[in-house]
C-alpha cells in the first residue's frame, strides 16, 4: 500500500483531547480528495484548534488570533486553484474574530471553516468562550457566560451563509461526511464541530455531547432556511448535527469571471502597453 | 506665474470646477500645482482649492494670491488678506463684497438664462479663462471627459457665455505640456503599484487614503487587481498578507487611525517574512484628529509600530514622481527582502494635483523571486525559513511546486514549525535582522538641494520637499548659504550625506509638519547629530514656502 499523501506529526494537545479525532478525520478526508498536499492550504489563527495545520503535511498558514478568515479568503482569491481550509477554535472564530466571521460569510469566498467548538478557552486555561453555557446561579461552573451564549449557526444563517453544518468529534463517520461535504461546497462553508475539552470544560464533556447529539433525519430539508433556523435554535437536551442548510449561490469568484478564470490571479500579467495607456490617460 | 483660489461651501461644486479648470490650464500650455483644503462634511462649511500655474513646473503652493473666485462672502472674508493689491475677486454681482479689487459679474443671471442655475461655476470658469487669455478650443473635449453626457452642452454654453463677460487682463506664454501628466499623489501611488504588477489591494475607507481604494476599484477589471473593501483595517492587512503568501503582489492602504489597527499584523508580516507594502496617508492625529487635513506625525509611530523586533523599511514620499516610482520600488523591495515596507504619504500630497513628466514604466525595477533553490522531497522538505548568509531565504509560493510552504506568527524553525528552542530563536531573530544589512546597502541618500558650500542646512522629509527646495532657492538669491537634505528613504535612516553636511555647516534646522520634531529625534537617535533649530507646523495646513522663509527670518533676523 502506498503511503498516504497527507500524514500527521506529533501534537502538543492534552491526552484525550477532542482535537485528535478531528485531526485524524481531517487527514482521512484529505486523503480521499484527489488534491495533492501542495495544493491544500491549512489556515489557523491562535489556540489549540488553530495548531491543527502544524500537524498535517500540507501548506500551513498560522496567522494571528481571530484573523484566520480574512487571510484564508485572500489566499483563495490570490490562487483559486488552492483548496483552503481553516481550522480554529470558538474563541478565535466567534470572539476575537467575530467581525471577520460575519463579513467572510457575506464575502462567500470558496473556503471551508472548521470550528473546533469546545465551548471554552483551552490554551489560556479555562476562561469562558462566546459559546460557553449561560451561568446558572444554582450550579456555579468555572467557565460560563454572564451574558448571552453566542449561537454561531443562527448567526451564520442570518448573515447569509450558504453551507451551515454541525458535527461532533465523537462521531468520526459523521464528521468525515460533514467535512467532505463542506470542502466540496462552492463558497464559504461552516462546520461547527462540538468537541470536549478534557482539561477545562467539566460540563460539556464527551458524555454530555454523546447523550445529546442527534443526526438530522431525512425529513429535514437543508434547502429550507426557516427549518434550518429552527434547528439552529435547538441546543439543549438534544443537539441536532448534520447539514442544517445548504444553498447554491454564486461565489466571490463566480461574480468576477474576468479575474477568476483558468489563470490564478497571482499569475496574471498585464501587458506593459496596457499600463502605459492607462498612465497616458492622465496626460 | 499666478496663484488663484476657488472657494465656496461643500456641495457648491468647487472640486468639479477646479478639476475641469486645471485640465484647461494644462491643455493651454501651463504647468500647475493645486492644493485642496476641505472640511470633513458633505455640505456647507468652507472649502477651497488653490491653483498655482504658469510656464514652469511647481512643487509647492504659495500664500499670496493673484485672484479669488468667491462663490460666497465667506470665501472673500477668509482669504482677502492673502490677495495681492493688484489681484482680483471674481464673484456674482449679488454678493456683498465691498472691495476695489472685485470683478462683479452676472454669473447667476447667465446661469439662470441657460436654464440651469448649477452651471454658475462653468460661467465663472469661462470668465477666468478669458481673464488669463486662455483659448476655449479644448473646452468641449475636456467637458466630455469630465461630465455626464447630458450636462456637457449646457456647461459648454455656460463657459462660452462666461468667456464673453470679461476682457483678457493677464497673459502667459504657453509651454509644451503634452508629455506632462496631471494627477494627484494618490493616483500616482496607484499607477506605481499597477506598473509594479499589483494583483491585490485591500483597505477600509479612511480619509485621506480613500481615493487609493477608489482608484484600484476603478482599475480592478482592466488591470487584474482583486480589490477588497474589508470589514476593518485588521482584515485589510491580514488579507494583504494572505494574498502575498499565495504569491500575489499585495498592498494595503489607510491613514494613521487604520494603521493603528494594522499594527499587530505588521509584526506578523515581519516574523512570517511576508512581502507587504502598507501605505499610511497621514492626517493630523491622535485618534480622529483632523480627518481631511495634513500632518507628518506618524513617522516615529510607523518606525516602531508593533510589539517585538523585526526588520522593516519606511519610505517617505516627497512628490508625485516619488509616489509613482517609490511605490513601485517598495513592492520590489518588499519581495526582495521579504519584509513589510511602509510608504508614508499625507493629505497634502494625496489630494494635491500637479503636472509631472510622463512616468516611464521602463525605469521600474521588478524583483521576481527565484523560488526554492533546493527541490523539496520527503527526505528534504522545503525550508521556508532556511538560514542563509544574508538572512534572505528562498521563497516558494504554495501550489507552485511540491514544496509545502509553512508560515507562522509564532517563532518557528527553518521548516516553519512552531518552536520554543532558545537556539533557534536566536538564529531566527538574527536571520531576520540580518536582512537589514543588505537592505542598507541599497538605501537612497536624501536629496541635496542648494549650495554645496552651505553654512545652514535644512532637513526635512516627505511632502514638504517642494516647499523646502523653493525656499532654499529664494534664500540663496540673497546669500548663497543654504542647503537642504530631504529624506525619502527614512528608515533605516541613511546617514552618509547627513554626516558630510553636518560636519560642514554652522547650524541644522529641521523643517517638519508636526509638533515634536520627529525627524530631528530620529536623526539624533540614528546619527548622534543634533538639530539646532526647528520650523514646525501642526495646524493641519501644509507648511508653505512662505512659512519656511518666515521661520528662517524669525530664527536669523531680517534679510
Amino acid at each position: 500500500m502506498n503511503k498516504p499523501a497527507f500524514t500527521t506529526y506529533d501534537t502538543a494537545w492534552c491526552p484525550g483531547c477532542g482535537n485528535y479525532a478531528i485531526l485524524e478525520t481531517l487527514t482521512g478526508v484529505l486523503n480521499q480528495l484527489a488534491t495533492p498536499p501542495h495544493q491544500v492550504v491549512l489556515v489557523g489563527g491562535i489556540g489549540q484548534a488553530a495548531k491543527t495545520n502544524q500537524y498535517i503535511t500540507a501548506n500551513g498558514f498560522s496567522g494571528l488570533h481571530g484573523r484566520s478568515l480574512p487571510a484564508a479568503a485572500a489566499i483563495k482569491i490570490a490562487n483559486n486553484d488552492l483548496t483552503v481550509i481553516v481550522n480554529t477554535g470558538d474563541g478565535d472564530s466567534y470572539g476575537e474574530g467575530g467581525n471577520h466571521f460575519l463579513h467572510n460569510i457575506r464575502r462567500n469566498v470558496d473556503i471551508t471553516h472548521f470550528v473546533h467548538d469546545n465551548q471554552i478557552y483551552g490554551l489560556t486555561k479555562g476562561q469562558p468562550s462566546p459559546t460557553s453555557d449561560p451561568c446558572d446561579p444554582l450550579h456555579k461552573a468555572a467557565a460560563c457566560n454572564m451574558g448571552a451564549t453566542f449561537n454561531p449557526l443562527l448567526v451564520a444563517l442570518a448573515a447569509g451563509a450558504t453551507f451551515v453544518a454541525r458535527s461532533f468529534s465523537g462521531d468520526k463517520k459523521h464528521l468525515a461526511d460533514m467535512m467532505a461535504a463542506a470542502i466540496k461546497h462552492p463558497g464559504y462553508a461552516l462546520v461547527d464541530i462540538l468537541q470536549p475539552c478534557v482539561s477545562f470544560n467539566k460540563i460539556n464533556t464527551f458524555a454530555y455531547y454523546k447523550q445529546r447529539v442527534k443526526p438530522l433525519d431525512d425529513r429535514h430539508d437543508p434547502t429550507n432556511k426557516l427549518a434550518a433556523i429552527e434547528k439552529a435554535m435547538e441546543f439543549g437536551d438534544t443537539i441536532p448535527i448534520g447539514i442544517l442548510y445548504q444553498q447554491a449561490t454564486p461565489t466571490y469568484a463566480d461574480k468576477r469571471p474576468e479575474l477568476f478564470d483558468n489563470i490564478p490571479l497571482a499569475d496574471k500579467h498585464v501587458p506593459q502597453n496596457a499600463i502605459e495607456t492607462l498612465i497616458k490617460s492622465y496626460i | 506665474m499666478y496663484n488663484i483660489l476657488l472657494g465656496g461651501a461643500a456641495g457648491d461644486g468647487i472640486e468639479t470646477m477646479s478639476a475641469i479648470f486645471e485640465k484647461m490650464l494644462k491643455q493651454s500650455g501651463c504647468h500647475l500645482f493645486t492644493i485642496r483644503d476641505f472640511m470633513s462634511r458633505v455640505r456647507g462649511g468652507h472649502n477651497f482649492t488653490q491653483i498655482r500655474f504658469g510656464n514652469q513646473p511647481f512643487h509647492a503652493h504659495r500664500d499670496t494670491l493673484n485672484g479669488i473666485f468667491a462663490i460666497d462672502e465667506t470665501t472673500y472674508l477668509e482669504h482677502q488678506s492673502r490677495l495681492s493689491y493688484d489681484g482680483f475677486i471674481l464673484c456674482d454681482e449679488s454678493l456683498a463684497i465691498d472691495d476695489f479689487r472685485a470683478i462683479k459679474c452676472p454669473l447667476k443671471k447667465t446661469a439662470a438664462n441657460l436654464g440651469n442655475p448649477k452651471v454658475i461655476n462653468s460661467v465663472a470658469t469661462g470668465a477666468l479663462l478669458k481673464l488669463f487669455d486662455m483659448p476655449l478650443d479644448q473646452a468641449a473635449d475636456i467637458l466630455k471627459a469630465s461630465l455626464r453626457d447630458d450636462l456637457v452642452e449646457v456647461n459648454l454654453s455656460a463657459i462660452k457665455m462666461g468667456y464673453d463677460l470679461l476682457n483678457a487682463t493677464h497673459h502667459l506664454s504657453p509651454v509644451e505640456t503634452s508629455e506632462q501628466l496631471l494627477l494627484s499623489g494618490n493616483t500616482a501611488i496607484g499607477l506605481g503599484a499597477v506598473a509594479a504588477g499589483i494583483r491585490f489591494y485591500s483597505a477600509y475607507p479612511m480619509s485621506p487614503s480613500t481615493s487609493l481604494l477608489d482608484f484600484f476599484n476603478a482599475q480592478s477589471s482592466a488591470m487584474a487587481i482583486a480589490v477588497e473593501q474589508a470589514e476593518d483595517e485588521i482584515a485589510a492587512i491580514n488579507m494583504a498578507i494572505g494574498a502575498a503568501y499565495a504569491g500575489a503582489t499585495a498592498m494595503t492602504g489607510t491613514s494613521g487611525g487604520g494603521f493603528s489597527l494594522m499594527v499587530e499584523a505588521l509584526g506578523f508580516a515581519g516574523i512570517a517574512e511576508i512581502p507587504l507594502v502598507a501605505v499610511d496617508v497621514q492626517r493630523p492625529g491622535p485618534a480622529t484628529g483632523f480627518p481631511t487635513r495634513t500632518e507628518q506625525s506618524d513617522l516615529k509611530f510607523v518606525i516602531s509600530a508593533s510589539q517585538g523586533e523585526f526588520p522593516r523599511m519606511v519610505i517617505a514620499l516627497r512628490d508625485h514622481a516619488d509616489c509613482f516610482y517609490q511605490t513601485a520600488r517598495s513592492l520590489a523591495l518588499a519581495k526582495k527582502y521579504q519584509l513589510p515596507v511602509i510608504l508614508l504619504s499625507d493629505q497634502y500630497l494625496a489630494d494635491s494635483t500637479t503636472t509631472v513628466p510622463l512616468f516611464d514604466v521602463n525605469k521600474i525595477v521588478h524583483f521576481d523571486q527565484p523560488g526554492p533553490m533546493v527541490p523539496a522531497t520527503d527526505d528534504l522538505p522545503y525550508q521556508r525559513y532556511a538560514l542563509t548568509e544574508n538572512g534572505i531565504s528562498p521563497l516558494a509560493i504554495p501550489g507552485k511546486s511540491p514544496a509545502l510552504v509553512r508560515v507562522d506568527s509564532d517563532e518557528h524553525d527553518p521548516w516553519g514549525q512552531i518552536t520554543e528552542s532558545a537556539t533557534i530563536r536566536n538564529q531566527m531573530v538574527n536571520k531576520r535582522q540580518n536582512k537589514l544589512n543588505a537592505l542598507k546597502e541599497e538605501l537612497i541618500e536624501p536629496e541635496f538641494w542648494g549650495s554645496h558650500q552651505c553654512q545652514s542646512l535644512l532637513v526635512g522629509f516627505g511632502s514638504t520637499s517642494g516647499a523646502i527646495k523653493e525656499a532654499i532657492d529664494i534664500l540663496n538669491q540673497n546669500e548663497n548659504n543654504y542647503g537642504a537634505l530631504i529624506f525619502g528613504d527614512i528608515y533605516p535612516l541613511p546617514t552618509e550625506r547627513l554626516r558630510h553636511f553636518a560636519a560642514q555647516v554652522v547650524d541644522i534646522i529641521n523643517v517638519e509638519q508636526n509638533a515634536t520634531g520627529q525627524l530631528a529625534s530620529l536623526i539624533r537617535e540614528e546619527a548622534l547629530i543634533n538639530c539646532d533649530h526647528s520650523i514646525l507646523k501642526y495646524d493641519g495646513r501644509q507648511l508653505s514656502v512662505d512659512d519656511i522663509l518666515n521661520g528662517i527670518k524669525n530664527l536669523k533676523g531680517g534679510f
